[in-house]
């Protein structure tokens, strides 16, 4: 009888989904640009050890002297950026060991972590390459550059190559826009990128090497490319122009 | 009413002066500034920023004298020069120092703070890089003169985290500073104690907002405070407290030397000055340069830019403030002047004077739809009209994009973009919401073609984007998702 009941359920369970066309909808997951959750992972835990090396002890000790003695929590986004420069990334053992520094608890270093984008709570590729896509760099072409940058690698914006060289991300504006378009990798700026120069570059910091970086179109800085237009005559010196009592 | 046969006029004989001897004032054009009237003579990075090329160049020369003439005159002089502040807002740098000095200030014992914006986030400004990587000195020359005139103890200047090499070169430069005694415990042994110190942000366009940047400096999230208390009441750390921005502190030194009136003679009345224009986009050869006030925009994009792609026929729209202003069509561009008072009558903005140039290659609609991603991506999230709004606007911006949508639904956007407006703590709000009323203002027609193009290849579009031809017909559909909605549109020209 059992048996029989077990057939009849399995018939009408099968019945059930035939009859019924809907699936069973899920609502998509909200994809923000990072989680702002922490999980505990290998990698990533807080009982992996966290210290800075003596020079940078030293460092945050300058860091610490320039706030005021009660505000020591003013130092926590300068010792967050020194905490990623000797680990590549911002694990929670950063976070915690910036909190034990300035005094405060985990959860304000935490705060100010997610809030923050330059902070990468999640490791980042050798090079970091960041493309800026903002208006301004979009009208001189920038999506055919992130585009060369992610055909180049194989790897979508967010993403790790799998021999963990290259993290590709797309960013908003970086303060270039009269070089665009533009990309920064290893906070180095590389400005009036078209697909080839970007694909030297590219492979430049695939066999280890740091390109010059600047304008790769082969201008100084920001100035006319076709002939300066200003200051091209030699600056004027101390007391120049100036008012008699400061001549 | 009167008649016309009635009205009488009185024939004047040609040629002949009336008693009315006003004569119309001789027009001045602006622009043509010439190179010893350049205030950032190494905006180029071309020479030394070293302190050695900074003094050849005139740098903290008799700086102990500027000090020593007093609060009250370095206060004076920025007021005569008619500084207004370069950072977007054009508030008048003069009163706003002086806001610092209130009857009785020398009795507060809390330390008193300048801060420095150099939080340059807004898209298409890139000029106070200029000034933090060429002439880091001016701007720590700048801290000294500016802190002293609102009596200061100390500077902070909070630089965007992005900037590495311009970090590196303006910590150099206060590290020289302190080396040749201009800083410290008798700045330029004037006996006046003063300190500068470097403050990186991380990525957060937010913190270019004064009371946000504080928070910012605090350690906090950079999430703007509610004014009142204004910073010169309570502001960093809880003292008073001054943020301006970089080329307004950078530029103080040289008009204390050079003069109120030298500075004053540029620019129109009320708009005076020089200023660092950044022309981005279109253009043949984009650059940052220095230029006077009132220089029309079409002299500054044709004289240093190399003129339009194609020609200035093939202008579609310029942006002459950096993202947060609303853009103006090409017919406007050819009248207005870049300074506060004339592109504000052109219903635009000087904003930080970031010039963004679109030819008719553009497709505006995306590109001012990639500015709504921008201010989503940057709002902070303390106020719902803001948090909320930009993503709304940014969705239906995306839609627009396409043409996926009904023609009313531009009202729709226009009421949200005005509900977001004003109802922010901070100004992020209005910004996000003034590039698409200005694309509306302007250029409505193209999106209404967008619009009716979509639906001619499509088909009837539903509320929220989704096609009519695709809804499932076996499910009921309510009946207010705008299916069977004859386009809305403009009303028909009534016959009369």
């Amino acid at each position: 009888m059992l048996a029989a009941r077990a057939a009849r359920r399995a018939a009408f369970a099968a019945a059930r989904t035939a009859v019924c066309p809907r699936p069973l909808s899920t609502s998509a997951c909200r994809r923000s640009d990072a989680l702002f959750v922490h999980r505990d992972t290998e990698y990533n835990n807080p009982k992996i050890p966290f210290e800075f090396t003596p020079e940078n002890r030293k460092k945050a000790q300058t860091i610490l002297s320039h706030y005021p003695p009660q505000y020591k929590k003013a130092a926590i986004i300068p010792l967050l950026h020194l905490g990623q420069e000797q680990l590549g990334w911002t694990s929670i053992s950063v976070m915690n060991y910036v909190a034990k520094l300035v005094e405060v608890t985990p959860m304000r270093v935490y705060e100010v972590a997610t809030f923050y984008t330059m902070f990468n709570r999640e490791p980042v590729g050798k090079n970091f390459v960041q493309v800026c896509t903002t208006t301004p760099c979009m009208l001189r072409g920038s999506n055919e550059i992130l585009d060369t940058v992610c055909t180049h690698l194989g790897v979508k914006p967010g993403q790790t190559t799998p021999d963990g060289k290259f993290t590709v991300v797309e960013v908003e504006c970086q303060g270039a826009c009269s070089n665009a378009p533009m990309m920064v990798v290893h906070d180095d700026f590389y400005e009036d990128l078209t697909p080839e120069t970007t694909r030297r570059l590219l492979d430049a910091f695939a066999k280890g090497e740091r390109p010059k970086s600047g304008p790769q179109s082969g201008r100084h800085t920001s100035e006319n490319s076709a002939g300066l237009t200003a200051l091209t005559s030699k600056p004027y010196g101390p007391g120049e122009h100036c008012q008699p009592d400061f001549q | 009413m009167l008649k016309p046969s009635r009205v009488t006029r009185v024939a004047r004989p040609l040629g002949r002066r009336t008693f009315a001897t006003v004569q119309d004032p001789p027009v001045r054009r602006y622009g043509g500034l010439r190179d010893q009237d350049r205030i950032f003579t190494n905006a180029h990075s071309r020479h030394d920023f070293s302190i050695k090329g900074a003094m050849a160049r005139g740098d903290w020369h008799r700086t102990k004298d500027i000090i020593l003439k007093g609060d009250a005159w370095i206060i004076q002089t920025i007021k005569d020069s008619g500084l207004r502040g370069r950072g977007g807002a054009g508030f008048p740098s003069g009163l706003k120092w002086s806001f610092m000095n209130k009857p009785g200030w020398e009795k507060d014992p809390r330390p008193r703070y300048l801060v420095v914006n150099a939080d340059e986030g807004e898209p298409g400004t890139c000029k106070d890089r200029e000034i933090l990587r060429g002439d880091p000195h001016k701007l720590v020359e700048g801290c000294l003169v500016a802190g002293r005139g609102m009596n200061a103890t100390a500077a902070y200047i909070y630089i965007r985290g992005e900037f590495t090499q311009e970090a590196r070169h303006l910590q150099q430069a206060i590290d020289e500073a302190y080396k040749a005694g201009f800083l410290g415990k008798d700045a330029c042994g004037s006996g006046y104690a003063f300190d500068v110190y470097i403050h990186r942000g991380a990525g957060a366009y937010i913190c270019g907002e004064e009371t946000a940047l504080i928070e910012s400096i605090e350690g906090k999230q950079g999430k703007p405070r509610l004014k009142p208390p204004f910073p010169a009441d309570v502001g960093l750390f809880g003292c008073p407290t001054t943020v301006a921005n970089v080329e307004t502190v950078a530029v103080a030194p040289t008009i204390a030397r050079r003069g109120a009136v030298w500075f004053a003679g540029f620019g129109r009345e009320r708009n005076q000055g020089t200023k660092l224009f950044c022309v981005s986009g279109h253009v043949n050869n984009p650059c940052v340069v220095e230029e006077e006030m009132s220089i029309p925009l079409k002299d500054l994009i044709e004289k240093h830019c190399g003129g339009v792609r194609g020609g200035w026929d093939n202008l579609l729209g310029i942006v002459p403030g950096g993202s947060s202003v609303p853009i103006i069509p090409k017919d406007t561009c050819a009248q207005v002047l870049m300074d506060y008072d004339s592109l504000k009558d052109a219903q635009t903005g000087l904003g930080t004077g970031a010039v963004i140039v679109m030819d008719k290659s553009t497709d505006l609609v995306r590109a001012i739809a990639r500015f709504s991603h921008f201010y989503k991506h940057e709002s902070c999230g303390q106020c719902t009209p803001c948090r909320e709004g930009t993503t709304w606007m940014m969705n239906m911006m995306d839609r627009f994009v396409d043409g996926r949508g009904h023609s009313r639904e531009i009202d729709m956007l226009l009421e949200l973009s005005k509900q977001i407006e004003g109802r922010t703590i901070c100004a992020l709000g209005d910004a996000a919401a003034w590039p698409i009323q200005g694309l509306m203002r302007h250029f409505r027609p193209l999106v209404e073609q967008r619009i009716e193009q979509f639906r001619a290849h499509e088909g009837p579009v539903l509320f929220g984007g989704r096609l009519a031809r695709e809804a499932d017909p076996t499910l009921a559909l309510p009946d207010n998702l705008g299916a069977h909605l004859g386009e809305v549109g403009a009303p028909p020209p009534r016959a009369l």
